[in-house]
């Protein structure tokens, strides 16, 4: 894991977004911010409000309240069910949303991403017929068209096998490497430990906890206290009343 | 929205048994329709027994001698017949389905036609009628089919005996000759010219002759009943056809029925394939999950619900102008007025692929939009086809109401208007508001599609 090099340029900043269902509170005043090249993990239980979070992110949920500005950039969308045409073909998926994208270069920008993903010998393959690794890749490529500053993830790795979610955290990192800040909710504990620069404790629509895993850690009184990172996480939870 | 609607077609495309269904269903309806409505309907298969011996066939009315049989022959103007030779052989084609059913002349029937008519008081003839009643719907138009063909021939045989009667009452009037069996041609005085006779014996008679009032009494009748039974003739005339008709289109349209039975076939096809179309491919995005990626920012949600209208509106419009075609070919329309069929088509596929979006927003996924449009198309077509009278009034202006509120009537009416003449900016402007009412509860109802 590497850390973000301190005063890495802001790239986005949510400042008290909160999402109501009728009288259900889904998010509660959420504030925080990305930095271009952090990797910041969103962990929570289920119900917690990850996905709203990162839908209000990319902007296809309107919020109740509060707001988001991005510093520059885009913001590309990687939601957890890859959405993808799958009576296309790898190739027209990708043509397809480089053109509404309004990308400059269409062909050159999906020459770049099949290339990206490893898929340029399945490009002609309709989506169906692909592996769920496969369309995971597609999904996360997609929403890479645009070259965005900020990448938000939902559960990126929940249909992948470890080998293909190595694979996975390896481009990942190597996005956030070149300054892509990196945005992604995970039940995977293990996971935002091993390749999150911060995490964002939610639970019930509450931002409970931000920092570094090993601040988690320390929070509930350091290691030895808990058995591993998802003991922490668990007593984390457990001493906020969760 | 260009790229949405090539990657709808592109996955349309992708679907050969949707476009199948799609496409050879409107072909099939159109050359179903067209060679139904082209070749007229079949007549039905009668098996026919006629009993009367080749040398009874004949009635004698007055002087003359009339076939009875050739009354039979109208019949078969309207039926296939089946020529048996017995009443047990006409029953057996009828049980074996061979016969939807039979009909059987009786061997006295021109003995008792001819009782009938010389009012011996033995009895009015009868023709039997064997039906198959394996089908209700062959039962009934068999049986209307025989029994309007048999009211023709009881009108044609009532027509001659009136025209007989009214000979005879001209000789009675007028005098003349006339064939009376057995004694042969008979003359008749005739009531004129027993008055004329009566009159110039009365001139011969001094004035106080005692025979003179008594005679004077005979001429008075003889006048009477002269100009009487002339009057009587042209009643005689009216009674073989009592009530004349006269027909005149008030309102509504003046169509043929074959002309209506296609544009009722082509805008049921429009409405399965934009309702079908449009719902299925808006619960598509939210299917595969596109729709929160389009709507992030790449498309906004009123060109979503635009360009879905815009694609089943296309694919109805294509498909029934071509079913139009056909049956416009067959059934011999008039082809120039064939922009306003498109004018009409292309708003009718609107309103419907307006329609079919609203479904598909609701409902949200393909299996239940599929379902939902089905559902809803069906009372909407049998509503919008229930004709003024058929209903109590009240029951009526419901259905009226209810039928506006969707694309079916207005769009039929149109189609009618552009095919036959007739008014067409009003169902046109109706078609219009429907499209953007739908259009605007797609557009809703999408708030709650993610």
């Amino acid at each position: 894991m590497t850390s973000v090099a301190a005063g890495a340029p802001l790239a986005l900043t949510a400042d008290g977004v909160s999402k109501e269902y009728g009288e259900r509170q889904a998010l509660q005043g959420v504030s925080f911010t990305a930095h271009r090249g952090e990797r910041i993990a969103i962990i929570g239980p289920n119900g917690a409000g990850k996905t709203t979070l990162l839908q209000i992110l990319a902007g296809s949920l309107r919020a109740s309240g509060g707001s988001v500005s991005l510093e520059e950039g885009s913001v590309g969308w990687v939601p957890q069910q890859p959405a993808l045409y799958s009576k296309l073909t790898v190739a027209e998926n990708l043509r397809l949303f480089a053109r509404l994208e309004k990308r400059p270069d269409v062909p050159e920008t999906v020459e770049r991403m099949l290339d990206q993903t490893g898929l340029r010998d399945r490009a002609g393959e309709e989506i169906s017929r692909l592996s769920g690794g496969n369309r995971q890749r597609v999904n996360i490529a997609i929403g890479l068209l645009a070259e965005p500053s900020v990448l938000l993830l939902d559960e990126p790795t929940s249909s992948l096998d470890p080998r293909q979610r190595e694979v996975l955290w390896a481009f990942v990192s190597g996005l956030a490497d070149a300054g892509t800040a990196v945005v992604y909710a995970t039940h995977n504990v293990a996971e935002a430990e091993r390749f999150a620069d911060r995490v964002l404790v939610l639970a019930d629509g509450e931002l409970l906890f931000s920092g570094t895993p090993s601040e988690l850690e320390q929070t509930v009184g350091g290691i030895a206290e808990a058995a591993d990172f998802e003991s922490a996480f668990v007593r984390f939870l457990h001493q906020r009343g969760h | 929205m260009r790229w949405l609607l090539l990657k709808d077609l592109q996955i349309l495309r992708r679907s050969p048994l949707l476009v199948a269904v799609l496409v050879g269903y409107s072909v099939v309806v159109s050359l179903v329709a067209g060679a139904a409505l082209s070749s007229g309907p079949s007549k039905p298969t009668v098996a026919f027994a006629n009993l009367v011996p080749s040398d009874k066939s004949e009635v004698a009315l007055g002087g003359r001698r009339i076939d009875a049989s050739k009354y039979s022959e109208k019949l078969f103007e309207k039926v296939d017949p089946i020529r048996v030779k017995t009443r047990e052989e006409a029953i057996e084609k009828v049980r074996s389905g061979e016969a939807l059913g039979a009909l059987v002349v009786p061997a006295d029937v021109t003995q008792k036609l001819q009782g009938t008519l010389g009012l011996s008081g033995s009895g009015r003839p009868t023709v039997e009628v064997y039906y198959n009643a394996e089908n209700p719907l062959k039962r009934q138009y068999v049986q209307d089919t025989i029994e309007s063909t048999l009211a023709e021939a009881n009108q044609a045989i009532s027509a001659e005996v009136l025209r007989e009667a009214a000979r005879y009452l001209n000789v009675i009037v007028a005098g003349g000759k006339v064939g009376l069996p057995i004694v042969g041609k008979v003359d008749i005085l005739g009531l004129r010219r027993s008055r004329a006779i009566i009159e110039a014996a009365l001139a011969s008679l001094p004035e106080g002759a005692p025979e003179r009032a008594t005679l004077e009494q005979v001429s008075r009748f003889a006048g009477l009943a002269a100009e009487n039974l002339d009057l009587s003739k042209p009643i005689l005339a009216s009674i073989s056809q009592p009530v004349q008709v006269k027909q005149k289109v008030v309102a509504g349209s003046s169509s043929s029925f074959s002309a209506f039975a296609a544009e009722a076939a082509v805008v049921t096809s429009m409405m399965f394939v934009a309702l079908l179309l449009a719902a299925g491919m808006l619960a598509l995005e939210r299917e595969e999950n596109a729709f929160g990626r389009l709507v992030r920012g790449l498309v906004s949600r009123t060109g979503l619900v635009t360009e879905k209208i815009v694609l089943a509106a296309l694919a109805a419009f294509v498909l029934t102008a071509v079913m139009l075609g056909i049956l416009g070919a067959l059934l011999g329309l008039d082809f120039g007025r064939a922009p306003l069929w498109l004018v009409a088509l292309a708003l009718g596929a609107a309103a419907f692929g307006a329609m079919g979006v609203a479904i598909g927003g609701v409902t949200r996924e393909v299996r239940s939009a599929s379902l939902a449009a089905f559902v809803v198309s069906l009372p909407v077509a049998a509503l919008a086809l229930v004709p003024s009278g058929a209903v109590s009034e009240g029951l009526y202006d419901l259905i009226r109401v209810v039928s506006g509120a969707f694309p079916f009537r207005p769009c039929l009416q149109a189609l009618d208007a552009a095919i036959s003449g007739g008014e067409l900016l009003a169902p046109l402007l109706h078609l219009a508001a429907l499209t953007l009412a739908f259009g605007v509860i797609a557009r809703v109802s999408l708030r709650r599609f993610a």
